[in-house]
């Protein structure tokens, strides 16, 4: 299905965060996500199941003033 | 010490981690600096990639407290999501509250961060707002529950030092039970001595020393202005005058309405 993944239209086979995570190489990185503007809980992701035309926001550290 | 939300810290120097020549000159520069609180920020991970595990790796070696920003964002709901992505990132209710009206100067959009911050710290958390130095902006933000306040001495990374000191003075005469930081704008180690000199609690920069020819020595000067406009502080500045007062006593002076 397509989904809007950190701004690109994407086809994704995953259902969940979870497996989206593996699915695009994220795994073993310090992320927060962000699902249609709504902040998903580390401890959601497996549970949280993706639609087509999400807006899934995939965040990391970074330098700031 | 000083307390933010609680939290006792001897550095009133708060720095920024962004423009530096290099992760080691950062790391070096926060050092030499003191500062034991340093701002950061979030943005998108490309599929892949784990640049925010490098610089996330360099910051934990600081053993500092981070003081996430929402910078960039325009709008209350954008402001407030990243806000929350940053609790959930760096485990902290900490948040340097941007909310930008204005691209060109950078100028906080004062509506929309008394807006933002009204919610946020509905929902938990630790708002230190960054805004101009508008009187009014500051006792709504007091009001809806910042312990912290912090108003701008110029535009972001502008290196003007405080433009306008008359409502700084103010501010800090009017809100004494707030912690008042001044951030953004600063060029010099003499900008960030008279803010402090000001009564301010702290200076938060960035740019002034990230893009000095040695970021490190600069951070160092900083640190020595920072302390020295807070031992000024407390040690009471005399007020200006209008007219010349001898600092050498007149008595005895020989010669002294001596007849030619």
């Amino acid at each position: 299905m397509l989904v809007m993944l950190n701004g690109e239209r994407v086809e994704i086979a995953a259902r969940n965060l979870t497996a989206l995570l593996s699915e695009k190489d994220y795994e073993h990185t310090n992320l927060a996500i962000a699902v249609n503007q709504r902040v998903v809980p580390r401890t959601a992701w497996s549970d949280t199941t993706l639609n087509s035309g999400d807006q899934i926001e995939i965040i990391t550290p970074r330098q700031g003033g | 010490m000083l307390a933010f939300y609680g939290k006792q810290f001897s550095s009133r120097l708060l720095l920024g981690t962004a423009r530096y020549p290099s992760p080691t000159i950062m790391q070096e520069a926060i050092r030499a600096s003191g500062a034991e609180i340093v701002t950061v920020s979030l943005r998108r991970e490309s599929a892949g990639g784990r640049i925010g595990n490098a610089f996330w790796d360099l910051i934990r070696e600081l053993n500092v407290a981070v003081l996430p920003n929402t910078a960039g964002c325009h709008t209350v709901q954008e402001a407030v999501t990243t806000a929350q992505l940053a609790r959930e990132l760096f485990g902290t209710p900490w948040v340097k509250l941007e909310v930008i009206g204005d691209n060109e100067t950078l100028q906080p959009d004062p509506i929309g961060l008394v807006e933002a911050a009204g919610i946020l710290i509905k929902d938990g958390f630790d708002v230190f707002p960054y805004c101009t130095e508008d009187l009014t902006v500051a006792l709504r933000l007091r009001e809806i529950g910042c312990q912290v306040i912090m108003p701008w001495a110029a535009p972001i990374g502008s290196a003007r030092g405080i433009t306008n000191r008359d409502a700084l003075k103010l501010m800090r005469a009017r809100l004494p039970d707030v912690i008042l930081v001044v951030d953004a704008g600063l060029g010099a180690p003499s900008h960030a001595a008279e803010a402090l000199e000001l009564g301010y609690d702290a200076v938060l920069l960035n740019t002034a020393v990230a893009k000095a020819r040695d970021p490190v020595n600069m951070a160092k000067a900083f640190r020595h202005a920072v302390d020295a406009g807070r031992i000024a502080y407390e040690a009471g500045l005399m007020g200006p005058r209008d007219f010349a007062s001898p600092s050498t006593p007149v008595v005895g002076t020989p010669f002294w309405h001596a007849v030619s």
